[in-house]
């Protein structure tokens, strides 16, 4: 596994069958992982930082909860009450966790590439839990769970992203993990938060604006929130604006798949980007994405922080 | 002491110069170009297989003196120009404080009298503090020394000030440089906008930032008559804007730096903020287009926009850093790796660009090697192929994307006022 020792920082740079090699761990955790009582001993006298210089709520609880599960030793920082208030550089400070010795580190930044940058200087796995508008890779490993938790695979899938895609980290993440599984991506959005070049990511994703076009026979319906705290200038007039041409309401869900599923990343907001009535109906997947949340992060810090059993080779022939 | 430089390929454009020939310097000017000079007492050097040209000029560098010395200094950075081939290098205003006023100015000149191995000209700000809200004593510090204007970097967004500063420097001949960029378009952005800033979360910059300044700038330069020249222009519109300001008669010109004739917005790799630059690294198209403006005459010159910043500076957040590489030492090679050698451009539109060019655009009394002229003279070898190590550099910071790059051609003797102050180790 190239995973093992190294970090974790996108979807894009890793092949189809490290990312399976991922979900089919997942799989093996999902029954186990919402077992409270017998944590497992796969990392235990390991030492996990949670390093969030952003909000979460989601996220980071799904990491740590993960990491405890596995019986891991976690400590937890946020950026504010950190040396960052302090006016410690970035690198600094995470040369200063390094030092200590922890065996992964996992972080969320406001900063695109933010760990990238880092993984340069650091020898220390770093985890990517969300930089900035760039990449989300356990949101989309979790995504991918929960659509093969309805869906036989992945493969001729058509999925509609629908929101604020440009600020979206979920989306990228999303898109370059469905696409290597041989699904459509439909991404949706008013063009100012739906750049054209998207085009360009991949020749299965196709860009609309409306989202009754996005959601005709699409499989998988993901809703993302407007992120207005990434935007300069407010990209649009108002929620209300918003909501009537790109919030998801129950009707448009007759265009879609009769099985389709309606998912969000989170945080969800009510009346802006998805109605009540859809937030709550049978197939929404949305907590069904939070639980799967944590069985990905224990593959993925299993895979990369526990024992690794040595990798058969195919061609012993020769 | 006298200097002979022999059997030199001299390539002067200011005289239609490209022969064999020696150099004979007296006294720090420039005597004769002939075949086989005598000069018994004159210090010999041997430019066979070399390009000898006049002086380069950089019109556009960042000393960081007064105030960010940690970055660079008038010595460090003189030291790096002198390094890079270069003879003369203009000074850019963002210092702190800026050079808006006549003690600035004469600080500057002062200090590079007395450190730098290149001479210095001072650019003075257009207003004062560069803060784009009055206009900066333009008539006193030319008379000090300043020999042309620029807010580099902070754009005059108030396009009837930019106008009055138009007006008033065309009384005295200055040139009037601007870095070109609407902010409210920039606003927040860390790289070109296109497919490669959406597919890293950045922010993009769009063209039209440039363009719409550049072509407000064209339109005041008509207007007031001014000669008007567009820093670091990178993008194919803002080209062709000038192209035709050009065909229209109009005192317009422009410069391109290396790395956007090198580089694109594709070359970035792992968020490194040794990319990050205003303007930003543009599409392959722009590129193709810049480079196609020095092969048809429209680009006049190439300057560096050599911007040091110290390693804590860059060593950021992509978003966190500031913007600037430095470029002094790696322009020349550049240049004839990717311009010359490829065949875009001949070896005498080289040295025109590096020489008469940014002479005339500042009004400078350089840029020549004929006789009388003070002898600033650039030698080179077209051929040496050799990897810059940002190790070596003279400069006091190494936030380059040039490390490690093999060129093929560099510059071998830096000669000033008749005086060899640096040569190739």
């Amino acid at each position: 596994m190239r995973m093992h020792r190294r970090g974790l920082l996108g979807i894009e740079a890793l092949s189809r069958e490290e990312i399976q090699q991922i979900l089919d761990r997942a799989k093996f955790y999902q029954p186990l992982q919402a077992r409270t009582g017998n944590k497992l001993d796969t990392l235990r006298g390991k030492t996990i930082i949670h390093l969030f210089y952003e909000s979460s709520t989601r996220t980071r609880t799904s990491f740590e909860i993960a990491a405890k599960r596995l019986s891991a030793d976690t400590v937890s920082i946020t950026g504010k009450g950190s040396s960052a208030d302090k006016g410690e550089s970035l690198l600094d400070t995470l040369n200063t966790l390094a030092a200590m010795r922890p065996d992964a580190i996992v972080m969320r930044h406001s900063s695109s590439g933010a760990p990238h940058f880092l993984a340069r200087f650091l020898e220390t796995p770093i985890i990517n839990a969300g930089d900035g508008s760039h990449e989300h890779p356990t949101q989309a490993l979790l995504d991918a769970l929960t659509i093969l938790d309805h869906k036989p695979s992945l493969q001729g899938l058509r999925v509609a992203i629908i929101g604020d895609i440009v600020h979206s980290r979920v989306a990228r993440s999303n898109l370059h993990l469905l696409t290597k599984f041989g699904a459509e991506v439909v991404l949706c959005g008013p063009p100012p938060m739906l750049p054209r070049e998207c085009i360009c990511f991949h020749p299965a994703v196709k860009l609309t604006y409306r989202i009754e076009e996005a959601i005709t026979d699409s499989d998988v319906i993901m809703m993302l929130r407007v992120q207005f705290e990434r935007q300069n200038a407010p990209l649009i007039s108002s929620a209300n604006e918003y909501y009537g041409f790109y919030g998801l309401r129950l009707e448009h869900l007759k265009a879609a798949r009769p099985d389709a599923i309606v998912m969000h990343p989170g945080p969800i907001n009510r009346g802006r980007e998805i109605s009540s009535e859809v937030a709550d109906f049978p197939r929404s997947a949305i907590l069904n994405q939070v639980e799967n949340g944590i069985a990905v992060r224990m593959a993925v810090l299993d895979l990369m922080l526990g024992k690794q059993v040595p990798e058969v080779r195919s061609d012993n022939s020769k | 002491m006298d200097l002979l430089i022999q059997n030199g390929r001299v390539i002067d454009p200011s005289q239609g110069i490209a022969t064999q020939a020696d150099v004979l310097v007296e006294n720090g000017r420039v005597t004769a170009i002939q075949h086989n000079i005598t000069a018994p007492q004159a210090q010999r050097f041997d430019a066979s297989g070399l390009v000898v040209a006049p002086g380069f000029i950089d019109l556009h560098t960042h000393l960081r003196e007064p105030g960010r010395e940690h970055a660079e200094t008038i010595e460090s950075g003189g030291r790096a120009a002198a390094a890079g081939g270069f003879t003369s290098v203009l000074a850019m205003p963002n210092t702190q404080p800026v050079n808006d006023n006549v003690a600035v100015t004469q600080f500057i000149i002062q200090t590079a009298h007395e450190c730098s191995p290149v001479n210095v000209f001072p650019i003075g700000a257009i207003t004062e503090g560069s803060r784009g809200e009055r206009l900066a004593p333009i008539g006193a510090m030319h008379e000090a020394g300043a020999v042309a204007i620029s807010d580099d970097g902070m754009c005059v967004m108030n396009s009837n000030l930019m106008r009055q500063a138009m007006s008033y420097a065309s009384g005295f001949g200055l040139t009037v440089i601007d870095h070109c960029e609407n902010f409210d378009l920039s606003a927040g952005g860390q790289m070109h906008e296109g497919f490669n800033a959406v597919r890293l979360g950045l922010r993009g910059i769009p063209g039209s930032s440039e363009d719409i300044m550049v072509s407000r700038d064209i339109l005041l330069a008509a207007e007031t008559g001014v000669r008007f020249h567009v820093a670091h222009l990178s993008t194919a519109v803002a080209l062709e804007m000038v192209r035709h300001a050009k065909q229209g008669g109009l005192p317009v010109t422009c410069e391109v730096t290396p790395h956007h004739f090198s580089l694109t917005d594709e070359d970035m790799k792992d968020y490194d903020t040794n990319y990050k630059m205003k303007p930003p690294l543009r599409s392959r198209k722009d590129r193709d287009a810049l480079i196609q403006g020095f092969a048809d005459g429209t680009v006049d010159a190439i300057a560096t926009d050599h911007a040091p910043h110290a390693g804590s500076e860059k060593m950021q957040e992509f978003d966190m850093a500031p913007f600037g590489i430095t470029g002094l030492e790696t322009a020349l090679g550049l240049a004839l790796d990717r311009l010359v050698h490829p065949g875009h451009i001949t070896l005498t539109r080289l040295v025109e660009l590096f020489s008469i060019n940014p002479a005339k655009i500042a009004g400078l009394d350089r840029g020549t090697l004929k006789p009388g002229a003070v002898a600033d003279i650039t030698i080179f070898d077209p051929e040496r192929r050799w990897t810059f190590d940002v190790n070596q550099t003279c400069s006091r910071s190494r936030n380059t994307p040039f490390h490690g790059f093999s060129l093929r051609g560099g510059p071998v003797a830096t000669i000033v006022a008749g005086k060899i102050v640096w040569q190739v180790g």
